[in-house]
């Protein structure tokens, strides 16, 4: 083979020539700082790199080193707490070995080499085992039981298998296979191209409970499942983002910042350590892995970060967990590709984004599912995706949102109308949906309430409902409405802003449980059903509007979970109706 | 010593394509000699290995394709800096312009920077209290932040970033400060105005200031906020300096990167603006923060001026998916008379919640300003209202809500270019605001903090 040298650097690509015998995304050293690239197409013996960091200062003639191997992720105990940057190196060593900005041409392991990790084997000699069946387990985290799995290529019958203190890097077992003995480390590596192998897809039908009433309740979605959030700058994608990171019933959760603010990242280092997991007690960064490609750090690795985030989500759903993955934003990730293919002078299709956008968006959401995991043991696990889009203008005809709305289940769109009046979370509740409502009607009914879909329904009726109301009194003034009319109107504004508006940074209202969420919507309609009747009895709307239990129905928010006051709340409305009919209120 | 070509082959806006080069690396520092004699610089933006595009600062004009020499001076651009440099005027390629001598350098930085690792960042958490109400009440700036003027033209965006320079504190603390200014495309008059107001008030001896005036070579903006960022970088970071920096104005930073993209012939993103525009802006943007165990910031206010006052235009719609909220001037509260016209809704500070409450402004200020935002926006759904059907349709809570909101307009938002109103006296003036509305309105205040501030005016 010829040496490889550049021939040509612009920007973030670089083209190569003497590279015949390389391979499509193999990775690429380039230059005597060794910058890491991938190889993006081939053409005779030139091949396209596009390149994880700056290129200022390389030029033609400089050696580029095949690696032949694809970029790949490393995977084993030690990814859980880690941040990453978008091609898996751990900017916390990085910031320790180089100090406060990030340089180039670094290259350091993903998992920590030294670290002992106390292995305890589940299987034993002579057994045989296929692959994605669970050796052993390593307790990564309090949260975390890492299960280390048979490699796909390594099926066979235990040879040995050692229990006690090993390195990511030492013999745990070996495994006598068709092909020989193959001997089997807690780590392993992965291509991140590629999607890791399941033993069969299922329907998603349990929900990804997040703590968010807006979407618990009006717009859930399923583990397994996937779901959209565009908006405009501004509007509260970011922070939707966090929430569910903080607070959804995921076991594992994987957050790609892609190409956004460095003080986002900044917040979540400094507060899951502190947060603690509503279930469990423990910090939530024991169960978190962040990968961190900001906005200011080389384009193409941000278009690598999702990928590698995607694959670590799916070896722990390989263990048999429920992971959630969240990237923010999915449209930072879509411009590195164009960025990309604009320099590769490809033909550009709409908004000058390459024509297999759409394909590469789908290809993306289809990783996310609900599986029985590789393996004899059957075990079912869910890897549920979120993707924040920031279309331009906010404008929902982009072709990133566009393509991803063909794909994922559940759109929630934020609008920046409720924004602007800090309405918040800006979902708009007449234009968002989910497609898993039905999917997890049986589970909710088990689990939360038998009634819980039915009052959901009439939640989303009262809302349409005020939106026409709205429009008539826009044009002909309040005073046309019926008093049952206006009754309507206000209680969906209860539900507007005693249920949906939900405070992030309120201690008390940040989260709240699916039994609470029941609670509260359940007093706002009984209110409403209590009301309708007074007025059917002659009391008049205002006396119904005057009575003091409104202001309790819009502090149960603020109950805590565990308090007796949230039952309280629907005694005290019947008292008050009471009370009203017999003159005393 | 240095290569030197005389193999122009093509001058296309901006760019100069050399031919037959050697040894030319991506983003190095390029100077070009015209027949006269003239030096000026650019840099590589592409190189193959039979030639080289370069982007010409002080633009081509007068430029020749064969009597060009151009010499690859094997490095990137770089700004040399030491303590001196607090005090001085440079041009917009970092030239000093104030008739002074060239810094004795202690350092030479490249003005692209290194990206802050996001590990070792620390949350900015720091209130500064800029002594106007409708920032400091509503759309609270701490100290690291990134927080834009979203202006447009004819408003006083200048007037507020002077005044916001001029008052900017942090409670209770007496730190090194300075002020760096970068001026990209604006007039002579704008940038006399800010010089004036800094020597004014003493913090022109605390200011770095890098200017491209309007007349002055458009390419050469690219340059200029960079080296504005790398001067703050060094203040902050290695002096320990508190630094404010303002940039103005974006649109024409942007505007001068369309110029090169079209030159190059790259396909345009909207509107003609390149694809990487984000990136870019991103790049430069981002340096503004606070460093773990270091004690300086940057708190950094860019300003731009939107075109026909459309915050869609790509330039403030990049910036706002960048930045850490935005202040947003409209004209129709100046129109109507009102400084500062700032518009609190589309106004946004996505850092205030870790800068303000208790032991930093004050406990109720969350509450306070979500309050204030859901009454304001109430009342101006009912002046709307009320445009169509008459006052006298809205309801009498609706008609409490349009009085608030005008209240609001004329003396919360409403103050003098020199009143520099404490976070109390703000809010203070919210609470009295607030008392118009009924108190069971009030959901968005916790009950303590009504029973605390709401029913003061009857004690
Ligand atoms: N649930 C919420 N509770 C309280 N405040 C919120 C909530 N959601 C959003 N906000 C407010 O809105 C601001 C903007 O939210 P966020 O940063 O998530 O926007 P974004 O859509 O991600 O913007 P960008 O696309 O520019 O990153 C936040 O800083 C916060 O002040």
């Amino acid at each position: 083979m010829s040496q490889a040298k550049v021939i040509r650097v612009a920007g973030p690509l670089v083209v190569a020539s003497g590279c015949s015998g390389a391979k499509m995304y193999d990775m690429v050293k380039i230059g005597q700082l060794g910058l890491i690239g991938e190889i993006i197409e081939l053409r005779e013996d030139q091949a396209f790199i596009q390149v994880y960091e700056d290129t200022t200062g390389i030029g033609p003639e400089e050696p580029v080193r095949l690696t032949g191997k694809p970029l790949s992720v490393e995977l084993g105990p030690g990814l859980i707490s880690s941040i990453y940057d978008g091609i898996q190196r751990p900017l916390d060593v990085i910031r320790s070995r180089e100090g406060n900005f990030v340089t180039r041409g670094i290259e350091l392991p993903a998992i920590n080499r030294e670290k002992k990790w106390d292995f305890i084997p589940v299987r034993k000699k002579g057994e045989a085992v296929a692959a994605g069946d669970i050796l052993g387990e390593v307790e990564e985290t309090a949260l975390v039981r890492h299960k280390i799995m048979v490699p796909d290529d390594a099926g066979g019958r235990i040879k040995e298998i050692k229990g006690g203190k090993y390195t990511v890097e030492e013999v745990v077992a070996r495994i006598e296979t068709a092909a020989g003995l193959k001997e089997v480390r807690m780590i392993q590596t992965w291509s991140i191209r590629k999607q890791r192998n399941v033993n069969k897809r299922l329907m998603p039908d349990e929900p990804l409970t997040t703590g968010q009433r807006v979407l618990d309740t009006l717009f859930p979605l399923a583990k397994g499942g996937t779901a959209c959030v565009p908006g405009p700058f501004g509007s509260g994608k970011t922070v939707v983002q966090h929430q569910l990171a903080k607070w959804s019933d995921a076991q594992i959760i994987v957050f790609v910042a892609c190409g956004e603010r460095g003080n986002e990242v900044a917040d979540l280092l400094l507060s899951f350590p502190e947060l603690k997991d509503p279930r469990t007690g423990r910090p939530l960064l024991e169960r978190t892995v962040i990968i961190a490609n900001t906005s200011n750090m080389p384009v193409a690795a941000r278009e690598a970060s999702i990928y590698t985030g995607m694959t670590i989500a799916e070896y722990f759903r390989d263990m048999g967990y429920s992971v959630a993955l969240m990237a923010d934003s999915s449209s930072r990730w879509a411009e590195a590709l164009r960025e990309i293919s604009g320099r590769m002078e490809e033909m550009p299709g709409e908004e000058g984004y390459p024509a297999y956008l759409a394909s590469r968006i789908a290809e993306f959401y289809e990783r996310a599912g609900k599986v029985i995991c590789l393996g004899s043991d059957e075990r079912h696990a869910a890897l549920s995706v979120i993707g924040a889009v920031s279309p331009p203008g906010g404008d929902l005809s982009d072709p990133v949102v566009q393509a991803t709305l063909k794909v994922v289940k559940v759109f929630w769109a934020l609008d920046d109308r409720l924004a602007n009046m800090r309405h918040f979370p800006a979902i708009n509740w007449l234009l968002s949906y989910s497609l898993y409502s039905e999917n997890i009607k049986s589970f909710l009914k088990n689990k939360v309430a038998e009634d819980f879909s039915d009052l959901r329904q009439e939640a989303m009726l009262l809302l349409e409902e005020e939106a026409e109301l709205r429009e008539i009194a826009r044009l002909v003034g309040v005073e046309s409405l019926s008093a049952k009319e206006r009754l309507i109107l206000e209680s969906a504004r209860s539900i507007r802003e005693d249920f949906l508006h939900q405070n992030a940074f309120h201690p008390q209202d940040t989260y709240t449980s699916m039994r609470k969420q029941y609670l509260m919507l359940r007093s706002i309609l009984h209110f409403h059903h209590q009301g309708l009747r007074a007025l059917e009895e002659g009391r008049t709307l205002e006396s119904v509007l005057a009575l003091k239990v409104r202001e309790r129905i819009s502090q149960m928010k603020y109950i805590a979970e565990e308090d007796a006051g949230l039952l309280g709340v629907y005694l005290e409305i019947d008292g008050s109706f009471k009370n009203l009919r017999e003159g005393q209120e | 010593m240095y290569k030197e070509y005389l193999t122009v082959s093509n001058i296309v806006g901006p760019l100069l394509i050399v031919e037959k080069i050697r040894e030319v690396k991506y983003g190095e520092l390029v100077e070009i000699e015209t027949a006269a004699g003239l030096l000026r610089r650019g840099t590589v933006l592409d190189v193959s290995t039979e030639r080289a595009v370069v982007q010409v600062f002080e633009g081509t004009v007068g430029l020749d394709v064969d009597r060009s020499r151009v010499r690859f001076l094997g490095r990137s651009q770089t700004l040399g800096v030491s303590e001196e440099i607090i005090g001085r005027v440079f041009d917009g390629s970092g030239r000093p312009k104030d008739g002074g001598p060239q810094i004795i350098a202690k350092k030479q930085l490249e003005i692209s920077g290194n990206p802050i690792n996001p590990d070792a960042r620390d949350y900015p958490s720091e209130f500064i209290e800029t002594g106007i109400s409708s920032i400091d009440g509503m759309n609270p700036l701490v100290r690291g932040q990134k927080l834009p003027l979203f202006s447009g033209s004819g408003l006083p965006h200048a007037r507020i970033a002077a005044q916001i320079a001029r008052q900017a504190k942090v409670l209770g603390k007496k730190e090194k400060f300075a002020v760096v200014f970068g001026a990209m495309g604006i007039t002579f008059e704008e940038a006399n105005f800010f010089i004036e107001d800094f020597r004014n008030t003493g913090a022109l001896e605390r200011a770095v200031l890098f200017l491209n005036l309007a007349n002055e070579p458009p390419i050469e903006r690219i340059a200029t906020p960079r080296l504005a960022l790398t001067c703050a970088e060094y203040l902050a970071f290695e002096l320990d300096m508190h630094v404010l920096v303002i940039l103005v104005d974006m649109t024409f930073y942007a505007e001068a990167l369309r110029e090169i993209s079209a030159a190059r012939k790259e396909i345009p993103g909207r509107r003609g603006y390149p694809g990487y525009l984000y990136t870019d802006l991103a790049s430069m943007y981002e340096r503004a923060g606070r460093i773990k165990g270091k004690t300086g910031s940057i708190t950094l206010i860019p300003i731009l001026t939107m075109p026909e006052d459309d915050k869609t235009h790509p330039i403030a719609d990049l910036t706002g998916y960048i930045t850490e909220g935005q202040i947003m001037l409209s004209r129709e509260l100046h129109r109507k008379g009102i400084y500062p016209p700032i518009d609190v809704l589309p106004s946004l500070s996505r850092l205030k919640d870790k800068g303000i409450g208790a032991g930093k402004t004050r406990e109720d200020h969350a509450d306070v300003l979500n309050q204030i935002f859901a009454c304001y926006a109430r009342g101006k759904e009912a002046r709307e209202l009320a445009l169509i059907l008459g006052e006298a349709s809205l309801s009498d809570l609706d008609k409490l809500y349009l009085e608030f909101s005008d209240a609001f307009e004329t003396e919360f938002v409403r103050q003098s270019e020199f009143d520099a109103r404490s976070v109390i006296e703000t809010l203070e003036i919210g609470w009295r605001l607030l008392r118009l509305i009924p108190r069971a309105e009030l959901k968005r205040i916790r009950l303590e903090y009504l029973d605390r501030y709401y029913y003061e005016r009857n004690k």
